[in-house]
């Protein structure tokens, strides 16, 4: 359809009009519509267009970083490096340590990380070396995506009314406290938002795998298992640990869900089965209530060490993907 | 014993194979569970009223969400219209400038807005437009998600133009067609279907983003449709809603859990629908 269009000169202009010129019959020449001075004009005004587009863009990210920087100088000026290990997050009395933060925002990533693992490689596995091709494989295909567009205030909300509860019976059969709320319950939510992401960037990086090895493989008479160990994994094995790095990033900057479920405790975490908070998760709940200016700055700061975190596990992840081609 | 060897690989294999296969279908499971209790919850207080009304203080019967729907709207509609321009000219321009240092440093900013949490986001807008201006408006949220919106905007645009053939464009150079009207009429035509599909993609990544919304677009109990001041939108309306201790609310969250989850998966059909629609086959 769009061959003819093109063909037709439907949707691209005529030769005539796209060109700007005009054959004159008598003089035998090509006359200008418009005066080249104009067309010129036109041209530098398009091209200076898409590099203001592009440096914007630039100019985006360096100014997020530099607002960032420069909201939290109150606080980095006034904390200094008591802000990442001292345990008392109190306000009240202008006491900022964000180490429960910290250790909440990694235990939950980690654990996030640990959980969806098996379940992502699981799926990557399926769809790129088991089942390729068939109703049931894109089946699958189509509910990984699915997950993937859920909204995370509607995976916070599901988690909260489903998730919440199983994780209190679980308490209460072991016997712990049995807030429901917790560090265990925020990871859970955290692994099921992760799984698609990681699983498809871990499909791509299998497909990548050259037919010829895995041949060369079974010609040796390798089990199916065998193959998939020394070929797939070995040679994806970077790819993989590209994906894994990316959903972290992820699984550190994800706000909602983890605020639904996490119980929003400022008191260093003892046990999975404690409410913690973590990074994102106090910046939400925190953000429109600081009062002091230190108080805020904190605050800040700590978008400015999420950025950061996210920033270099972004590019570091991103490389790998070029350099293997699974991303451009 | 080479026998027993041999049955031991087999064994493994299946074994493997049963696990990838469990593992697998398990990731379905919640899945199924969270589309299952939102159409269970979401589907019966589905009405016109919910959809015209706006909220009823709690105790009253009724009430919809006609005020976050309409946010919503309007916030998505405004960060589309920011996005959109700047994210396909930003495209267009990686694509046609490869290894310029503009074009590194924007590509590596590009990678870097990826994967910047929602959050912090909502920080910069806060910063600023709400700090600018001196109160909370829909337009910082629109800015927020306009943010969002771009790397992916960015990075369908000029993956979709990598895959146009080069004559396309050497063609129309050698027609003497000038530089801005070869990519205006003739290359972004052809690039149309993956464009599309990039913008909209886009649109369902953040139509349901809330994080950002949290101290800028901040949410309103009433109707409003004037994009200066504070504005319910639908992910706001859930959190709020489904943290508060009432029952009523509780179904009002689930129903507006239920829209907003249908309008994001008719996005992603139409993304497909565009992708197959306007494919281009040489």
């Amino acid at each position: 359809m769009e061959k003819e269009k093109i063909k037709k000169g439907k949707n691209a202009g005529s030769f005539r009009e796209l060109s700007g010129t005009l054959w004159d019959n008598e003089s035998k020449v090509l006359l200008p519509l418009e005066s080249l001075d104009k067309l010129r004009l036109q041209e530098r005004n398009f091209r200076a267009g898409l590099s203001t587009a592009s440096a914007l863009i630039l100019a985006i990210v360096t100014g997020i970083f530099i607002t960032l920087v420069i909201a939290s100088l109150p606080s980095i000026r006034a904390t200094g490096f008591v802000f990442f290990t001292g345990s008392t997050w109190d306000p009240v009395k202008n006491i900022y340590g964000t180490l429960p933060f910290l250790v909440g925002t990694v235990i939950t990533s980690f654990l996030a990380l640990l959980i969806s693992v098996p379940f992502s490689l699981g799926v990557s596995l399926f769809l790129g070396e088991y089942y390729p091709k068939g109703w049931f494989s894109s089946a699958l295909r189509t509910a990984v995506d699915l997950m993937a567009g859920i909204p995370s205030v509607i995976y916070g909300f599901w988690a909260l009314l489903i998730l919440v509860p199983l994780v209190r019976s679980l308490e209460m059969g072991i016997g712990v406290p049995a807030y429901g709320v917790s560090i265990l319950t925020a990871s859970l939510v955290l692994a099921i938002m992760i799984i698609p992401y990681s699983a498809s960037l871990g499909r791509e990086v299998i497909a990548m795998v050259p037919k010829n090895l895995k041949e060369a493989a079974y010609a040796m008479g390798a089990t199916r298992f065998e193959m998939i160990k020394m070929v797939v994994i070995s040679y994806s094995k970077s790819g993989l640990f590209a994906a894994t790095l990316l959903s972290l990033g992820r699984a550190l900057g994800e706000t909602m869900a983890v605020t639904m479920v996490i119980g929003n405790s400022s008191i260093l975490p003892k046990s999975l089965f404690d409410p913690g908070n973590t990074m994102a998760s106090v910046i939400a709940n925190e953000f429109t209530e600081a009062a002091s200016t230190t108080y805020f700055s904190a605050l800040i700061e700590l978008g400015l060490l999420l950025f950061l975190l996210t920033a270099v596990i972004n590019i570091v992840g991103k490389s790998v993907m070029k350099k293997l081609n699974v991303v451009k | 014993m080479k026998e027993t060897a041999i049955r031991n690989r087999i064994y493994k294999n299946n074994l493997i194979k049963g696990l990838v296969i469990t593992f697998a279908l398990l990731c379905v499971v919640p899945l199924i569970s969270v589309l299952f209790y939102i159409v269970k919850q979401g589907v019966g207080s589905i009405n016109w009223d919910f959809l015209v009304n706006v909220p009823k203080p709690v105790g009253e019967e009724g009430g919809g969400i006609a005020n976050a729907l309409v946010g919503s709207l309007i916030i998505v509609g405004i960060a589309t219209l920011m996005a959109v321009p700047i994210g396909v000219a930003g495209g267009i321009y990686l694509h046609e400038n490869k290894n310029t240092r503009l074009a590194n440093w924007s590509r590596l900013s590009t990678d870097v807005l990826m994967g910047v949490p929602s959050i912090v986001i909502g920080i910069i807008a806060y910063f600023w437009i709400v700090m600018t201006f001196g109160s909370f408006s829909a337009f910082s949220g629109s800015v927020a998600l306009a943010i969002m919106m771009l790397p992916v905007i960015v990075r369908s645009t000029e993956e979709t133009l990598s895959l146009l053939p080069r004559q396309l464009k050497e063609a129309s150079f050698a027609l003497g067609v000038p530089y801005h009207k070869t990519i205006m009429r003739l290359v972004l035509p052809c690039a149309l279907s993956g464009i599309i599909s990039g913008i909209l993609l886009s649109v369902a990544r953040v139509a349901g983003e809330t994080a950002p919304l949290l101290f800028t677009s901040f949410g309103n109990a009433y109707l409003n449709t004037h994009p200066g001041q504070p504005m319910q939108s639908l992910p706001l309306l859930i959190f709020n809603y489904a943290t508060s201790p009432y029952e009523d609310w509780h179904n009002l969250a689930w129903g507006a859990s239920f829209i907003l989850l249908v309008w994001i998966l008719l996005m992603n059909f139409f993304t497909k629908l565009a992708i197959r629609k306007w494919r281009i086959t040489y």
